[in-house]
């Protein structure tokens, strides 16, 4: 029984749940793409226009795929206006104060991980951080599965030379 | 194999997600998105949630009543941009705390009564009327609501209230004297009563 105007067949969670249980993956998968300062902007406007859209979300959606669209199309708009900002050779922007040093930053995975091509960041992030189908990652970031699951395996490949640089399994 | 390189990183970054939490709630109420604000208080009577919409405080439920429960209500009912905003509600949670702390009578807060209609709607607009530290029995709520044979009905609509503390359905009893049903449990009906007893 829904109020008039409400479909019996949307989502009926209040958001506060869905940020609670899928915020952090969605930041993890933001920082893995564009890095910990962008990443925050990303994940404020996803959330921002999911929550605007989530009145019309099915209630047999998969949540968390329709977050990292859209996570994902806010941060292809990061990466656009990057390209377009003029590049400063000296003295890097200060990241906002908290943002610059997101736990596990030390271990050098995060700056391993700018260092890929953007198409390998994205499908690392959405494959082993958001754990996806490559079915489904190729479905967000364009072309076939086994391209996907490709650009994931250099991704993991390089990841595993400059990051671990064989001290684990 | 490949989870090991990412083992390391901790699944919740903490502070992180409270600062995100924030952002999104300024940017919601700015972007006139949060259609409801809820918090928690600790009161006499146990937990109580509290939500609101832009309109006015909208649901107050007991502990018993399940908050999840109520949440999950709100959201079917009113709309699912729901976010924990405890700042929304600052002064309802400081009227209600001065209220039990017995240096305030009244509330001064704007209602949304959209979660009552009809004739129950009609028994809350009575409510107020009965005066703190007194009582009235259900039949002269029937009565001052236009329908003196409703006594069963009156009962219904104070245990369907959804403003219970700040719309006093507490201070309805039975006509006999006795302290009647209570949303939030005959213990804390007691409670509410003896503390609004002139000393």
């Amino acid at each position: 029984m829904g109020a008039p105007g409400r479909l019996p067949d949307v989502s009926s969670k209040p958001f506060e749940e869905i940020v609670a249980e899928h915020g952090p993956t969605v930041l993890r998968v933001c920082r893995a793409v564009l890095g910990p300062v962008d990443a925050e902007d990303a994940w404020s406007e996803t959330f921002l226009a999911a929550l605007n859209a989530y009145p019309r979300l099915r209630a047999d959606s998969n949540v968390e795929a329709w977050l990292v669209t859209i996570a994902h199309r806010k941060a292809l708009d990061h990466v656009r206006a990057a390209a377009r900002r003029p590049i400063v050779t000296d003295a890097p922007p200060e990241p906002p104060a908290g943002a610059g040093h997101p736990d596990g930053w030390e271990l050098g995975l995060w700056e391993a991980l700018e260092a890929l091509p953007l198409r390998q960041r994205q499908t690392v992030a959405y494959h082993y951080l958001a754990g996806m189908p490559y079915r489904q990652v190729a479905r967000i970031v364009g072309g076939t599965e086994a391209a996907a699951r490709r650009a994931a395996a250099d991704g993991i490949a390089t990841l595993r030379r400059t990051v671990l640089k064989g001290e684990l399994r | 194999m490949t989870t090991d390189l990412f083992r390391a990183l901790p699944a919740v970054d903490p502070e992180a997600t409270h600062r995100l939490h924030q952002r999104l709630v300024e940017a919601a109420h700015a972007a006139g998105l949060l259609d409801i604000a809820y918090r928690t208080l600790d009161t006499p009577v146990g937990t109580l949630l509290l939500a609101a919409t832009p309109k006015g405080l909208v649901r107050v439920a007991y502990a018993s009543q399940g908050h999840d429960l109520v949440l999950e209500g709100l959201a079917r009912d009113v709309s699912p941009r729901i976010l924990r905003a405890p700042a929304r509600l600052d002064r309802v949670a400081r009227e209600i705390e001065e209220y039990f702390a017995g240096r305030r009578r009244a509330f001064d807060v704007p209602l949304d009564l959209q979660l009552s209609h009809g004739f129950r709607r009609t028994v809350l607009a009575h409510l107020p009327e009965i005066a703190y530290g007194t009582t009235a029995s259900y039949a002269a709520i029937a009565r001052a609501a236009g329908h003196p044979r409703a006594v069963r009905a009156v009962g219904s609509a104070c245990a369907s209230n959804p403003l219970p503390v700040v719309v006093p359905c507490h201070r309805v009893v039975r006509s006999d004297g006795t302290i009647g049903q209570y949303v939030g449990g005959v213990p804390a009906k007691e409670l509410l009563l003896t503390l609004e007893r002139p000393a």
